[in-house]
């Protein structure tokens, strides 16, 4: 398997289903996500890659239709298990999305501390050092630090995605999922993303989906590789991408299909 | 030019001029009214229209001043009885009314739209009316609220199911819990909107007649208490504009003419909020 003996086990999944009424989107996929690195989910369109992510925050179950079987262990508690609680479980999971989301009615300021706020109020002071805090882990402080009090929609699209990623790591998670967070990004942003992903895992086990391979190969220290809802690889990144055991790995990594 | 897409550019023509006439007999007809009420109203609004009360009738001079007031009450109180519930219903509506209540909901709002405001004055006075043994100020707010709710609910519904997905599930990722989505994000994004209809609604109460006549009833005197019967502008219109004198006509032209002026401020205003939220609906 591959996690290996030194590190920490953070998140699992053990023979997850995800369903959309009676469509099977993830098929009895069992992944372990090791601690502080970064796992990046690969596959062709319509692969599942999206809905095995939203399974890890329990966003799937909003759907209406959907449902889940098998079982997502974060730090060995079940997720799914009848007692815990799927508000208070997101916010030790932060996600970002395809497409920025800052919220438009916020200053930059606000949209860093909503996180914050749902977790009970805090000291003033304590919100200021924790908002500055995330926006400078998410490289956008040096950028804002003086319009932080204006709309976050005047920031451009890199930046609203950063702002995004401050919000969502501005709670402290435990694990931050990224579903093809540089998709509506020109070049330059999508570098400075990936360059977030490297000092990012220092802190957080990171869960990045992608339909980019340059960019997992670049980003991640695991690789998976999914197709119609069945993973069909996991391995080393370095290894997936030179050495993939599967035939249909390789087909997909080199361009054949998909 | 062949004589194809000679033809083509003729009826082109025809077709813009067309619709250039519609639109400008549509618009001719607002023109028309307000500028009859000009015509025959603006003379007669002076400071002691604003600020005094009616005289007897046959006497010359006196204003309006409780009807000003009375109106300003009395589509208040309706605001403030019918903006909450109508809001709450179309927030319902659009973030909980995917079921069979909440299509029940929408169906009785649709309903409710199209009923004849008569028939809501008469309900009010069966409800209110009877009960206490008296026509009040509170009864005509309570029938205006009725009108206004199902109205405020729908477009608020619209305005909030105009939000994007997206923002919601940003939400929600970040562990907010449903209601906290509903009223923190997803409707303070739709707040212009909601606003705007808010203000759309109260206006198109503001000129309402009809289900006054069973409730508020009218009043020749100035009041404040809502207890008693009450005078507002629509109600002036209507006795002053039916009575026999010339008087009262000069009057009741002067008082469409502020109302008419009162529903204006209150568009524009909904106009100005709706620019100021420009950009907060995406």
């Amino acid at each position: 398997m591959v996690a290996s003996a030194n590190t920490r086990l953070r998140l699992e999944t053990a023979h997850l289903t995800a369903l959309f009424g009676r469509h099977r989107a993830v098929r009895d996929v069992s992944l372990l996500f090791p601690a502080n690195t970064v796992t990046a989910i690969i596959g062709p369109s319509g692969c599942g890659k999206s809905t095995l992510l939203r399974c890890l925050n329990r966003m799937h179950e909003l759907t209406a239709g959907a449902s889940v079987t098998g079982e997502v262990l974060l730090d060995t508690v079940n997720i799914y298990a009848g007692d815990v609680n799927p508000v208070e479980l997101r916010r030790r999971i932060g996600m970002v999305f395809q497409r920025p989301t800052p919220f438009p009615t916020m200053s930059i300021y606000d949209n860093v501390a909503a996180g914050l706020r749902v977790n009970g109020k805090r000291a003033r002071s304590e919100t200021d050092q924790a908002v500055e805090r995330a926006l400078q882990q998410a490289a956008l402080w040096e950028e804002v630090k003086d319009r932080l009090r204006t709309s976050a929609l005047a920031l451009s699209g890199g930046q609203q995605q950063r702002l995004c990623i401050a919000r969502a790591v501005a709670p402290e998670p435990e694990i931050l999922l990224l579903d093809e967070p540089t998709a509506s990004l020109d070049p330059a942003g999508t570098q400075r993303i990936e360059e977030l992903c490297h000092e990012l895992k220092r802190l957080y086990t990171i869960v990045i989906v992608t339909h980019n391979m340059q960019q997992a190969a670049r980003v991640s220290d695991y690789t998976a590789f999914m197709y119609l809802g069945s993973l069909i690889e996991v391995g080393k990144t370095n290894d997936i991408f030179t050495k993939p055991k599967v035939e249909q790995t390789e087909a997909y990594i080199t361009g054949r299909f998909g | 030019m062949n004589s194809r897409a000679f033809r083509r550019h003729l009826v082109s023509r025809a077709m813009t001029a067309v619709i250039v006439a519609l639109s400008f007999i549509a618009v001719l007809a607002l023109a028309l009214i307000l500028g009859d009420l000009v015509w025959k109203g603006a003379s007669s609004i002076d400071w002691a229209f604003f600020t005094r009360n009616p005289v007897p009738a046959g006497q010359a001079g006196g204003g309006v001043a409780n009807a000003i007031v009375g109106t300003i009450i009395i589509v208040g109180l309706a605001a403030l009885i019918g903006v909450p519930i109508g809001v709450g219903a179309g927030l319902y509506l659009a973030e909980y009314g995917s079921g069979r209540l909440g299509f029940v909901v929408r169906f009785i709002a649709d309903v409710l739209n199209g009923t004849p405001s008569i028939v809501v004055g008469v309900v009010a006075w069966m409800f209110i009316v009877r009960p206490t043994h008296g026509f009040s100020a509170l009864a005509g707010s309570v029938a205006l609220a009725i009108l206004m709710i199902p109205m405020l609910a729908r477009t608020t519904e619209e305005m909030v199911r105009l939000v994007p997905h997206s923002l919601r599930e940003a939400a929600l990722a970040l562990g907010y819990p449903r209601w906290r989505t509903s009223l923190k994000v997803v409707a303070r994004t739709a707040l212009g909107g909601i606003v705007t209809g808010c203000l759309v609604g109260i206006a198109r109460v503001a000129g309402e007649t009809a289900p006054l006549l069973f409730t508020a009833l009218g009043n020749l005197n100035f009041t404040l208490s809502v207890s008693q019967p009450m005078q507002t502008l629509s109600l002036q219109i209507y006795v002053y504009g039916t009575g026999p004198f010339e008087e009262w006509h000069r009057l009741a032209f002067a008082s469409a003419l502020v109302l008419m002026g009162l529903v204006l401020i209150i568009s524009l205003t909904a106009r100005w909020v709706t620019r100021q939220r420009h950009g907060s609906v995406r």
